[in-house]
């Protein structure tokens, strides 16, 4: 073997073995897409009413509102964003209920303001181990932490029990802190405010001033006069985002809520309290959702799909072309697991048009192959020996070989650049095994080739030499 | 095994029968475009499908008499092979969604949705449109692409092969009423990729040869050498590639069997037609333009 071979097959193998290094064990590594995996697709239009215009500030509104809820719902890394002018995209992975997440997109956002009966505690923090320095002292944490945590759940439980003979009363929470509120009469609602703005206090504080329409200045004097010097609860669709105190009886419609407020909490309370009293009219113009048993059902089906697909393409270049077929089928294996290697390195989502690029990929992979061995064969019929064969053959096919590919990668560029979500899938897959089929076919065989030739193996003449000249 | 040896099958000279095929399928697809239409899924058209089982066993009639409630009564209701129902109706909103589902769970019991698709019809245009800039915008790179590495006649008999294997495949489509969904225009890229793929495997090979021959033979006779050299690697490559889009059609599940067949037959029409439109427009151009002066000279753009 010539020192060039070793070192281009070692070069290849420390690919080899780092992407599967690198993607095994395999969970987790490749980001499905929500078709597969099951979740929802939504696209909502915020659609202008006459006393509530589309802007720039209620588009945001409703991206708050929605984040509000989603974070209640419990789904893990939804996407919530904007797309375009007045579109909001979200995407919910993993909703196992969609007729739950329907109900919740798309309903007017309810801001109360309602006394505050009973205040618990916040939800205790789990100690970290690596907080503390020993061991004693984690013990004791975590004992401190089961006790606040049962003193936690009992105050829930003891809320719960009240609101059942007094129907007026209900229990919240503050999701951020998961303080427990015993609820009572709801003052004013979210209609009666005119509008809520970022101000800053006399100290230089962040704070969040409060405008209400003439029936809602009543209200908030009469809710304030019942409950100076307690607190009134600010509820965002059965969230409490604020708790202040009332310091006096506020007249006149006008309220500042002050606090230890950072300058972005400010806002977001502001956004969220508007929200609450200008709701844009919000329309589901696009929603796919997908249970999850019908995506795994699809990753069956696409799996099988590929490994038949496969076997059978494997099986067909080792009878035609013999060893070489089997060098091929070397390089079609690595050519696969370069494609996963590569869909998780790039953090790229494989969805189900994508399984199909990859199981169509398998057809098409092998063909630079192919391309290269007839070649081979003309140059071995023309009489050169195995070496010059192979040079030739993959000189000539490589620039065909090149041409080819670019025109699918031109098609792939494209379906990219318009596709959405599972279409842009596919393209990635589709472009990633386009340039992966293009390095094995030529690199990955040829090394192999150029090593099988130096040992002299005789099996490569097998089925490639002609049985009959050419007249 | 199968051609070992160089063939030397005389494609060309059968070209003319094999413009009267192309030439009646592609007006036939063309005419049952105009008359018959597209079966737009909602992706293009709009629409709302659902699909869920049901505890108890239940007919498609019994479903149907669930939803006429709702004037949906002649929606199109089927019971797939697993035992669920797939409904694709008009643009439904979302109350009237959640009306349907209780109204299924009243009288069902417990129902299972495994999939909500609703997409509404503004949104459907926008597709439509997108779809149509993609394709115009794949076809117009392509072109450019292989003027600027052959010669523009090969440009030109490339993207028309494309046309026609696109246009077949749409009438296809339109014989078998088969859905066009998204999925379905990102497999027409993919023929259009494929299908041109093949072409310029061929006209690479004419490329060469010209260069190295053509003083040789005449221009007729190169294509035919062309093909013949590329012959098995055509029937090879489009086999491997059948073989796992064959195995995706058979197993690959309702969505991904619609998306193959679509590249199914878009391999087998490329095929074809990177001999029969390609080479045999190459040859019908290249002998007009003979009898008008000497043979073409290829302009050498080199790799």
């Amino acid at each position: 073997m010539k020192r060039r071979d070793l070192i281009r097959l070692a070069i290849i193998a420390g690919i080899i073995v780092a992407a599967i290094a690198y993607l095994f064990p395999i969970e987790g590594k490749i980001r499905l897409g929500l078709d597969l995996k099951g979740g929802s697709h939504i696209i909502l239009q915020c659609v202008p009413t006459p006393n509530a215009p589309v802007t720039e500030d209620s588009v945001n509104r409703v991206l708050e509102i929605l984040r509000n809820r989603i974070d209640q719902f419990g789904v893990t890394e939804p996407v919530i964003q904007r797309a375009g002018t007045n579109r909001i995209l979200v995407q919910l992975p993993g909703v196992k209920d969609p007729q739950a997440a329907m109900e919740l997109l798309g309903k007017t956002a309810l801001l109360e303001f309602r006394e505050v009966v009973n205040v618990g505690p916040e939800k205790p923090l789990k100690p970290q181990r690596k907080n503390y320095s020993s061991e004693n002292e984690y013990e004791e944490a975590l004992k401190n932490y089961k006790e606040a945590m049962k003193e936690y759940e009992d105050t829930i439980k003891k809320f719960k029990e009240r609101t059942k003979k007094e129907r007026e009363l209900s229990v919240n929470f503050n999701r951020e802190t998961g303080r427990v509120y015993l609820l009572g009469k709801t003052w004013l609602t979210g209609k009666y405010l005119k509008n809520a703005r970022t101000t800053f206090d006399r100290f230089g504080t962040p704070a969040v001033s409060l405008e209400f329409n003439s029936e809602g200045a009543k209200l908030f004097e009469e809710a304030t006069r019942k409950n100076v010097g307690r607190q009134l609860a600010i509820v965002l669709d059965g969230n409490v985002i604020s708790a202040p105190v009332v310091q006096e009886v506020i007249s006149g419609g006008k309220a500042q809520i002050t606090g230890d407020f950072t300058l972005r909490e400010a806002q977001k309370l502001a956004i969220l309290l508007r929200a609450g009293a200008l709701p844009v009219k919000v329309e589901v113009i696009e929603n796919r959702t997908i249970g999850p048993t019908l995506g795994q059902d699809s990753i069956r089906k696409g799996i099988k799909a590929g490994l038949f697909g496969g076997a059978l393409v494997f099986i067909f270049m080792l009878i035609y072309y013999g060893l070489m077929g089997l060098v091929a089928d070397l390089a079609l294996a690595v050519n696969i697991l370069l494609i996963f290697a590569a869909l998780a390195g790039l953090e790229a989502t494989l969805t189900l048009p994508g399984i199909a690029g990859i199981v169509l990929n398998i057809g098409m992979a092998v063909d630079g192959n192919i391309l290269i061995f007839e070649r081979i064969k003309e140059e071995l019929r023309e009489g050169k020996t195995m070496r010059a064969s192979i040079d030739a053959g993959f000189r000539k096919a490589f620039r065909t070989i090149f041409d080819a590919n670019v025109t699918t990668l031109i098609a792939a560029a494209v379906l990219f650049y318009f596709g959405s979500g599972p279409i842009k899938g596919f393209a990635v897959t589709l472009s990633l095994g386009v340039i992966i089929s293009m390095f094995t076919a030529i690199v990955v065989t040829r090394s192999i080739l150029d090593v099988l030739v130096s040992m002299k193996v005789k099996a490569l003449r097998v089925l490639m030499v002609p049985k009959v000249k050419e007249g | 095994m199968f051609l070992r040896n160089v063939p030397k099958i005389n494609f060309m000279d059968r070209r003319k029968i094999a413009f009267m095929i192309s030439g009646a399928l592609v007006l036939l697809s063309l005419v049952l475009l105009s008359v018959r239409g597209l079966n737009l899924g909602i992706d293009f058209k709009g629409g709302t499908v659902f699909q869920f089982t049901l505890a108890q066993n239940a007919h498609v009639s019994d479903v149907r008499a669930v939803l006429s409630q709702f004037g949906l009564g002649n929606s199109v209701i089927q019971k797939a092979s697993d035992g669920s129902f797939v409904v694709k109706a008009k643009s439904l909103g979302r109350e009237t969604q959640l009306k349907i589902f209780n109204a299924l769970k009243k009288r069902f019991g417990e129902i299972n949705i495994l999939r909500i698709e609703s997409v509404g019809p503004v949104i459907g245009k926008e597709l439509r449109r997108q779809a149509f800039i993609a394709l115009v915008l794949a076809l117009g790179g392509i072109l450019l692409y292989i003027t600027m590495r052959f010669k523009f006649d090969f440009a030109v008999v490339s993207v028309l092969a494309l046309i026609h294997d696109s246009t077949i495949v749409l009438g296809a489509y339109s014989l078998l009423w088969k859905e066009i969904n998204l999925p379905f225009i990102a497999a027409i890229l993919t023929i259009v990729g494929y299908s041109l793929n093949d072409t310029i495997v061929v006209l690479d090979r004419v490329r060469e040869n010209l260069r190295a021959a053509s003083r040789r033979f005449d221009y007729k006779t190169l294509i035919n050498m062309s093909i013949n050299q590329t012959l098995s690697r055509t029937i090879n490559t489009s086999l491997t590639t059948l073989l796992p889009v064959l195995t995706l059609y058979l197993f690959g599940g309702e969505v991904l069997s619609n998306f193959a067949l679509a590249l199914l037959l878009g391999i087998i029409v490329g095929t074809y037609s990177s001999i029969y439109v390609a080479g045999a427009l190459l040859v019908e151009w290249n002998l007009r333009r003979k009898t008008k002066g000497r043979s073409p000279a290829l302009r050498t753009t080199r790799a």
